[in-house]
C-alpha cells in the first residue's frame, strides 16, 4: 500500500495565500478598473439620452373645468408654507377644522423659493404628488418656472367668493399671473431702504444714497438678484416690469459702481446686522423691519425711496398633482374672510391684501388694553402694514422673466455682483 | 465546492461596502461628471454634447473664487496644525486619567450645530459686540475697525470648525507612541529637542498628514463660512457652485466647477501624499 502522507493543511489555503501574498496585483486592479469603466459606460449610456427637459402645456383657463370634474372634498389637506406665517396657537386652522371637518397637516417647510423647488421640481417632472396640496410661493423666478411648466393647478374662480369679494383690486391684476389663474395672494409687501438712525443722522429719501461714499463699509444690499436688480434699475430711473437686457447691463454696471462701498450682500439676516450697528443703510422688506422694531425695540427706519420700491406677493397656488385639491382650495377661500385675514395680520405684520381687516383690528384694539392695545394701534398706523396712497403709487413690481433664456440671462447679469 | 466557497469569501466580504461605494460615490461621481458636459437649460431639458467649453467658461469666470478657496482652506489647515498640535501632544502626554475628559470637551462643540456655532461667531465678531465693542470704547481700536466681512473672519471660521477633525488624528498618533522608544531615545543620548524632533514627530506625522485630508478637503469647499461671515470680496467656490446649483440651475456650470475642484483637490493631496512620502506614511497610519 502507498505510504501516502495527506496531513492536513495547517490552514485554509484561502487564508495563507491571504497572509503570504499581495493584496492586489496590476491584474488585479486592471480588472476593477474595468468594473469600473462599465459602470461609467452604463452611465454614459444613460447620458447618450440626456436629461429631459422640465417643460410641460401649462394649463389654461379653459382647462379649469377638465381639472376640476371629478375632484372631491377628502376631508384632509397637506399645507406647506413659511416660518411666522400662522399664529404659533394655529387657531385660524381650528377653527377652519371645526367648520369644515378638514383636518390640516400645517408644515412651516419653506425657508427661500430655490430650495423648495429644487425639492418639489422632480416629484412634479415625473408628475407625481409632492406631499402637500397647498404651498405659499413669491413671485419670482421660481413661481415664472413653476407656471410655465406647467406644474400647477387652474385655480376654479367660482369656489372662490371670498376672494372675488375681498381681495384689493391691485391683487387681482398683477403682472406675473394676471387674473390669478394659478395663485391668489396669501400677504404681501415690499422692498425699500431700512436705516438705522444711532448712525444715519440725515432723513434718507433716495436709493442714491446708498450710494454715498460717506457710508462706505456699512451699506447693505440683497443678494437675490431680483431684488438687486430692482434697485439698480430703479435708482437709474427703469421701471423693472418692463426692463429689458440692454437695462440689465446698464443697471449691473452701476451696482458694480457701489461694489467698493457694500459691506455685505445679505440674504436673511440683515436686520440684527442693523440693529446692532454693523450695517446703517441697507435694502429692507417692509415686514422684517416692523417685526424687528416691535420685538427688539429697535427704532430701524423704513422708506419707500422717491425712485420707487418693489413689491412682492406671496401667493398661495395648489400643484397640479395634488390629492387634496378641493380642500386646499376650501382653505384658500377661508383666509379671505375679514376676520380670519384680520387675525392673520395681527400675527404676519406683512401688507394684507384684504383691505376690510383694517376695521376690524380697529375694534380689536378699541376693545384690547395694555400692551396689546399699543402693538395693535401701532400696527394700524403703520405704513408697513398699511401703505399710504403716496408710497403705494411707488412701488414697482418685479421684471417679468417669462422663460428659461431670460431667466437665466438676468441672474448671469446680476448674480455674479454679489460673488465677485 | 469547498475551493469555490474560499475563493469567493473576499469578494462576498468586500460586497456590502464596495455596493455601497458604487451606489452613492461612483455613479453619482460619473452622473456629476457626465452632466459638466451637457448643454441646454432646464425647460428644454440637457443634452450630452461633450461641452468642454463648459469648463473653460466655468474657470476664465470663477478663477478668482476658485484661487481664494484653496488658499483660505491652505492657510486654515496651517493654523489648525500650529494650534492642534501642542493641545494634542498635551493630551498625548500630559493629560493622565483625564485624557477622555479633554478630548470630550474638544468634542463638545459638535453637540451644537455647525451653522449655529458659526452663527454665533457673527454675534461675538459684531462691530460693537462683545469683543470689538468695549476695544472701541477704550480707544485701542478706530471706530471704524472691523472683524465681519473680512478674510479674517472666514479663516478663522475656517480654523475653529475643523479643529477637532485636527487634533484627534494627531492625538491617536501621538498615544500610540511607546513611551519605551522615547526613553531609548534619552538613553542614547537624545536632548529632549532632538528626542522629539527625530523620533516623537516623525511617529506622529501620520496623525499629521490624516488630519490634512480631513481639513483641506472640507475647508476648501467649504460654503458656510464665506456666507456667513465672509463680505462680498470672500466668496468661496462652495457658494459658487450652490448658487449655480440652487438659484440659476445651470447644471453644468456647477458641476463642471465641483469636477474641477476635485480634481484640484485630489492633486494636491497625492503632491503632499508624494513629498511625505506616501508609503511610508500610509504604512505608519495603517500599523
Amino acid at each position: 500500500m502507498d505510504q501516502r502522507i495527506d496531513p492536513a493543511p495547517p490552514l485554509d489555503p484561502a487564508l495563507l495565500r491571504g497572509l503570504t501574498q499581495r493584496r492586489y496585483d496590476r491584474r488585479d486592479l486592471m480588472r476593477m478598473f474595468g468594473v469600473g469603466a462599465g459602470l461609467g459606460a452604463a452611465g454614459l449610456a444613460l447620458a447618450a439620452c440626456g436629461v429631459k427637459g422640465a417643460k410641460q402645456a401649462p394649463a389654461t383657463q379653459d382647462d379649469v373645468a377638465k381639472y376640476w370634474a371629478g375632484k372631491k372634498q377628502n376631508g384632509h389637506l397637506d399645507f406647506a408654507t413659511w416660518a411666522l406665517y400662522m399664529p404659533t396657537d394655529h387657531a385660524p386652522l381650528t377653527a377652519f377644522t371645526k367648520e369644515t371637518g378638514i383636518t390640516v397637516n400645517y408644515q412651516e417647510v419653506i425657508q427661500d423659493d430655490p430650495s423648495w423647488y429644487g425639492k418639489i421640481q422632480p416629484q412634479l417632472a415625473a408628475n407625481k404628488p409632492i406631499g402637500y396640496d397647498l404651498m405659499v410661493v413669491t413671485n419670482g423666478v421660481e413661481l415664472s418656472k413653476l407656471i410655465e411648466f406647467g406644474y400647477l393647478a387652474p385655480l376654479d374662480h367660482s369656489k372662490l367668493p371670498n376672494f372675488a369679494q375681498n381681495a384689493d383690486p391691485i391683487y387681482k391684476n398683477e403682472p406675473f399671473d394676471k387674473g390669478n389663474v394659478y395663485t391668489i395672494p396669501y400677504t404681501s409687501g415690499y422692498t425699500g431702504i431700512a436705516y438705522n438712525p444711532t448712525y444715519v443722522k440725515e432723513p434718507i429719501t433716495k436709493i442714491a444714497q446708498l450710494w454715498d461714499p460717506k457710508y462706505a463699509g456699512k451699506i447693505g444690499m440683497m443678494k437675490d438678484p431680483q431684488e438687486l436688480g430692482n434697485f439698480g434699475m430703479l435708482v437709474l430711473g427703469i421701471n423693472p416690469e418692463t426692463s429689458t437686457q440692454p437695462d440689465w447691463t446698464r443697471a449691473a454696471a452701476k451696482l458694480r459702481e457701489q461694489k467698493p462701498l457694500v459691506r455685505a450682500y445679505v440674504q436673511q439676516d440683515y436686520t440684527k446686522s442693523l440693529a446692532n450697528g454693523d450695517l446703517w443703510i441697507c435694502m429692507g422688506w417692509s415686514g422684517d423691519i416692523f417685526q424687528e422694531n416691535a420685538s427688539n425695540g429697535s427704532t430701524l427706519q423704513f422708506v419707500v425711496p422717491e425712485e420707487g420700491g418693489s413689491i412682492w406677493t406671496d401667493n398661495m397656488t395648489i400643484p397640479k398633482t395634488a390629492a387634496n385639491p378641493v380642500d386646499a382650495l376650501m382653505m384658500m377661500d377661508y383666509f379671505y374672510r375679514p376676520p380670519v385675514a384680520a387675525e392673520l395680520t395681527e400675527f404676519i405684520n406683512y401688507v394684507t391684501p384684504v383691505p376690510a381687516t383694517k376695521d376690524i383690528i380697529a375694534k380689536d384694539a378699541a376693545a384690547a388694553t395694555g400692551d396689546n392695545k399699543k402693538t395693535l394701534e401701532a400696527l394700524l398706523s403703520s405704513p408697513l402694514v398699511y401703505p399710504t396712497d403716496a408710497d403705494l403709487s411707488k412701488l414697482r413690481h418685479y421684471a417679468s422673466l417669462k422663460t428659461a433664456d431670460a431667466q437665466k440671462a438676468y441672474q448671469d447679469t446680476f448674480l455674479p455682483i454679489s460673488t465677485g | 465546492m469547498g475551493s469555490l466557497r474560499a475563493r469567493l469569501t473576499p469578494y462576498a466580504l468586500v460586497l456590502p461596502g464596495g455596493l455601497w461605494l458604487a451606489i452613492f460615490f461612483v455613479v453619482p461621481t460619473l452622473i456629476l461628471l457626465q452632466f459638466s458636459l451637457m448643454t441646454g437649460n432646464e425647460a428644454d431639458g440637457y443634452t450630452f454634447t461633450f461641452a468642454w467649453q463648459n469648463y473653460t467658461q466655468a474657470l476664465t469666470t470663477y478663477w478668482p473664487q476658485f484661487v481664494r478657496s484653496l488658499e483660505y482652506g491652505g492657510i486654515a489647515t496651517l493654523l489648525c496644525i500650529a494650534l492642534s498640535y501642542p493641545i494634542a501632544y498635551w493630551i498625548a502626554f500630559k493629560g493622565g486619567t483625564r485624557k477622555s475628559t479633554y478630548l470630550f470637551l474638544i468634542l463638545l462643540p459638535f453637540f451644537v450645530s455647525f451653522v449655529l456655532r458659526t452663527i454665533s461667531w457673527q454675534f461675538f465678531l459684531s462691530d460693537n459686540g462683545m469683543l470689538l465693542g468695549p476695544l472701541k470704547d477704550w480707544g485701542l481700536l478706530p471706530a471704524d475697525f472691523h472683524i465681519l466681512q473680512t478674510s479674517v473672519a472666514v479663516v478663522g471660521g475656517l480654523t475653529y470648525n475643523y479643529l477637532p477633525f485636527m487634533v484627534l488624528p494627531i492625538y491617536v498618533a501621538l498615544e500610540r507612541v511607546d513611551p519605551g522608544v522615547v526613553e531609548a531615545s534619552y538613553d542614547l543620548y537624545c536632548s529632549r529637542t532632538q528626542s522629539f524632533l527625530k523620533v516623537v514627530l516623525p511617529l506622529s506625522l501620520p496623525g499629521v498628514f490624516a488630519g490634512v485630508l480631513m481639513n483641506f478637503v472640507p475647508a476648501s469647499s467649504d460654503y458656510v463660512n464665506a456666507e456667513v461671515l465672509g463680505g462680498p470680496d470672500n466668496t468661496m467656490i462652495g457658494n459658487i457652485i450652490q448658487d449655480q446649483a440652487l438659484t440659476v440651475r445651470d447644471y453644468p456650470t456647477a458641476t463642471a466647477l465641483s469636477a474641477t475642484l476635485m480634481l484640484a483637490l485630489l492633486l494636491g493631496i497625492f503632491a503632499y501624499a508624494r513629498a511625505l512620502g506616501t508609503e511610508t506614511v500610509l504604512e505608519a497610519a495603517a500599523r
